[in-house]
């Protein structure tokens, strides 16, 4: 009974499925599909002109690009660590939250390779950073580290993934001693690519700013506030449009340990922000730039305090008990952290690192037109996955979407 | 010569690159038009890491590259790629106390070396303080874009930054491809064809010496200088970082001569010499002068040296 052709019926079958919806989702396609064409246009240019079309400058040569990839970093890492209070507490929908957890981390970083690529100079010279058929400067280069941790989070992720995904579609049930393992290499590797990212900075004793221990453990606060947040919102959404079960209490429970890591980011940012004022030494400067302005110059400042007033108001609705059960101050918080977290955790952490410049100039720096048309494009593209695969994947986890199998393999 | 001035850990790179090429070439055949794919195009996007490539496939990417330039800037072009001399270790002097702020090191720096005329690139910064300022090592109240009708300025100073040639170099450790190096007389080298335009380096340099063409570099042909050194002032690309390297073209030679800044200095404020030399003008000014290093505290160990003689 093997069919040669079964593999690419059951594509067929698959397409269906993602192509079949109502007039929101069909909406909401038509609408990623404008943003998608409108980076690629962006892109197109800058490609053709040079980074000259960024406003980027010597003075300041990261911008909008790194500051997105470094908050997508976040994104990847804790959607997966969200696995470790699921399985501490005991949460029935664990295995929900490890798959939409490992795919919204395939999604992120896809985008972070995304912006990463945007941001170099010679696109088509990318191979020359990799290893054995480039000259990959490991383990010298934090950036040779990262290629190496993100593309292998990729790598596990995907596995993963593919192998839930592989086993329910043929209506088998997968197997946990498989998926463990895979689970458990994930949870440290989530921590290694978000350290890594903040070593990248944190290694330049040119940039006061980033050359401070509490970057890395900053980072991780910061990102196990806004990745749970996101998928927060994604779990309501799924729950919603498919027959996936996710009980309130998982995600009450969710709240409430993103107040906890909250909590622990303000405290550290406290710890920061006590120790650059209270000494008031000449590395001061950038932090003197990013919350009261620097020789007039405060193009963030307003950015920054509502960052932390987001990041405040968001702990306390989680903080009581009252506010995070009820749905709207709930979702409302989600959103402030995950847009508090993208202004600390993105331009705020990347811009001061070069103003002031290391002869002392201050470039102002805000993204231009094609940045910003570059990062909608990828934001796009990164939704556009995102949606495509759930649409994919939630039938196939449900039991409504089932492939034939070829016939090549064993039975069991 | 200079494919054995640092270890590299690749091997085996005939095989794989020949194997990437074929592959590619697959590939490249369905996308390209036959028409307009030109051969040297493949060959500069397969073009391997300096270090990797034989004398002849050195000679071959010269060869390629002449051809390219010649055509862009219709001038015959010689790129040499002298390597460093032995028992040479470069080390630049700088007097602030005669320093007037000119700027025609700047200028003179541009012109020797090909630099972007528009979009402007400078290699050599002059900051101007007012005395009494903080200065040494907080630039905040320096000025780069002084402009009065004469230098200097009644109560000003000025101090010229440009690579300093650390002989710990930050921005040689942080790239990811291994585009640049610290050759063995000291000079910290880019290979403008392996760069691919990260920035990394720009982030970790402490001294604002390392440059990225934003934008593709303009100099008019009238204003090309052909004598070039591969990794010195031949013209560069759009998307590639580029700095400092002592004039490698001229410095090299043998008999060599003294980089553009310091031949035009109208104050003799700049001195330039081999550091293992003890009879060197560079090395009487070490022993002799109060010199200092911008930013010692970041352990760089710089190869070029402040000092006053007056």
């Amino acid at each position: 009974m093997s069919d040669l052709f079964q593999p690419a019926k059951n594509l067929f079958t698959a397409m269906k499925f993602v192509a079949k919806g109502g007039k929101w989702y069909y909406g909401w396609l038509a609408l990623l599909s404008l943003f998608i064409f409108i980076g690629a246009i962006s892109y197109i240019k800058q490609l053709d002109k040079g980074m000259i079309l960024t406003a980027m400058r010597d003075q300041v040569s990261w911008g909008f690009y790194i500051s997105n990839f470094t908050f997508l970093v976040g994104v990847a890492a804790a959607a997966v660590l969200l696995v470790v209070p699921a399985y501490l507490y005991n949460f029935k929908p664990i295995k929900e939250i490890v798959l939409l957890g490992e795919i919204l981390a395939i999604t992120a970083i896809i985008m972070c390779l995304m912006f990463v690529i945007s941001d170099l100079g010679r696109p088509e010279r990318g191979w020359h950073i990799l290893p054995l058929i480039g000259a990959m400067h490991f383990p010298a280069s934090l950036l040779a580290w990262d290629v190496l941790v993100l593309n292998g989070y990729l790598a596990i992720n995907c596995i993963a993934v593919f192998y839930v995904l592989y086993r329910l579609s043929l209506g088998k049930e997968y197997k946990m001693s498989v998926l463990w393992p895979i689970i458990i290499l994930s949870i440290p590797w989530a921590i290694s690519i978000h350290t890594v990212t903040a070593f990248l900075y944190n290694g330049l004793s040119a940039r006061p700013f980033w050359n401070a221990s509490i970057l890395a453990p900053r980072f991780i606060a910061s990102a196990l506030c806004s990745g749970p947040a996101l998928m927060l919102l994604i779990f309501q959404i799924v729950r919603r449009v498919s027959k996936m079960e996710i009980s309130n209490t998982a995600i009450f429970k969710i709240a409430e340990l993103i107040a906890y890591t909250m909590g622990l980011n303000l405290f550290l940012f406290a710890a920061e922000f006590f120790k650059e004022f209270y000494s008031g030494s000449v590395h001061l400067a950038p932090m003197q730039y990013l919350y009261f302005g620097l020789h007039g110059h405060s193009n963030l400042v307003i950015w920054m305090w509502l960052a932390f007033i987001f990041n405040l108001t968001a702990f306390f609705i989680f903080l009581r008990p009252k506010t995070r059960e009820n749905f709207f101050t709930l979702n409302l918080a989600c959103v402030l952290i995950i847009t508090g977290v993208y202004i600390e955790k993105g331009m705020g952490l990347i811009v001061p690192g070069f103003i002031p410049d290391v002869l002392g100039e201050i470039y102002e720096y805000g993204p231009s037109l094609i940045e910003k048309g570059v990062a909608l494009g990828i934001w796009a593209a990164g939704a556009l996955f995102f949606t495509l695969f759930l649409k994919f994947a939630l039938p196939v986890y449900t039991g409504e979407l089932r492939f034939k199998s070829s016939g090549f393999e064993r039975k069991e | 010569m200079l494919k054995k001035t640092g270890k590299h850990p690749l091997y085996k790179s005939v095989d794989r690159r020949s194997f990437l090429k074929g592959t590619a070439f697959g590939l490249a055949s369905l996308a390209i038009p036959f028409g307009t794919s030109d051969a040297s195009v493949w060959d500069a996007f397969f073009q391997k890491h300096f270090r990797e490539m034989d004398d002849d496939e050195i000679k071959s990417v010269i060869k390629r590259m002449e051809k390219e330039y010649a055509d862009e800037y219709k001038t015959d072009f010689k790129i040499k790629t002298t390597g460093p001399l032995p028992g040479v270790k470069f080390g630049y002097g700088l007097d602030l106390s005669l320093c007037i702020g000119c700027r025609r090191c700047v200028y003179a720096c541009v012109k020797e070396n090909n630099q972007s005329r528009d979009p402007q690139i400078h290699w050599i910064t002059v900051l101007q303080f007012k005395n009494g300022e903080r200065w040494v090592n907080v630039f905040e109240e320096a000025d780069r874009y002084y402009n009065p009708q004469e230098v200097p300025e009644e109560g000003h100073f000025y101090m010229p930054v440009q690579c300093q040639q650390c002989e710990n170099p930050p921005c040689v450790k942080v790239c990811p491809t291994q585009a640049t190096w610290k050759e063995r007389d000291g000079i910290v080298v880019i290979d403008y064809n392996w760069c691919i335009g990260c920035r990394y380096c720009m982030a970790a340099c402490p001294y604002g010496a390392r440059h990225f063409n934003w934008g593709k570099p303009h100099i008019d042909k009238s204003e090309i200088n052909p004598d070039v050194h591969y990794f010195g002032n031949r013209p560069r690309y759009k998307g590639v970082v580029e700095k400092c390297t002592f004039c490698i073209q001229r410095t090299r030679e043998n008999p060599g001569r003294y980089p553009a800044c310091v031949e035009i200095c109208p104050v003799g404020a700049r001195k330039f010499g081999n550091l293992l030399d003890p009879e060197s003008e560079i090395r009487y000014c070490i022993e002799n002068k109060r010199v200092f290093r911008l930013k010692e505290d970041l352990n760089t160990s710089p190869k070029f040296y402040y000092f006053f003689s007056i």
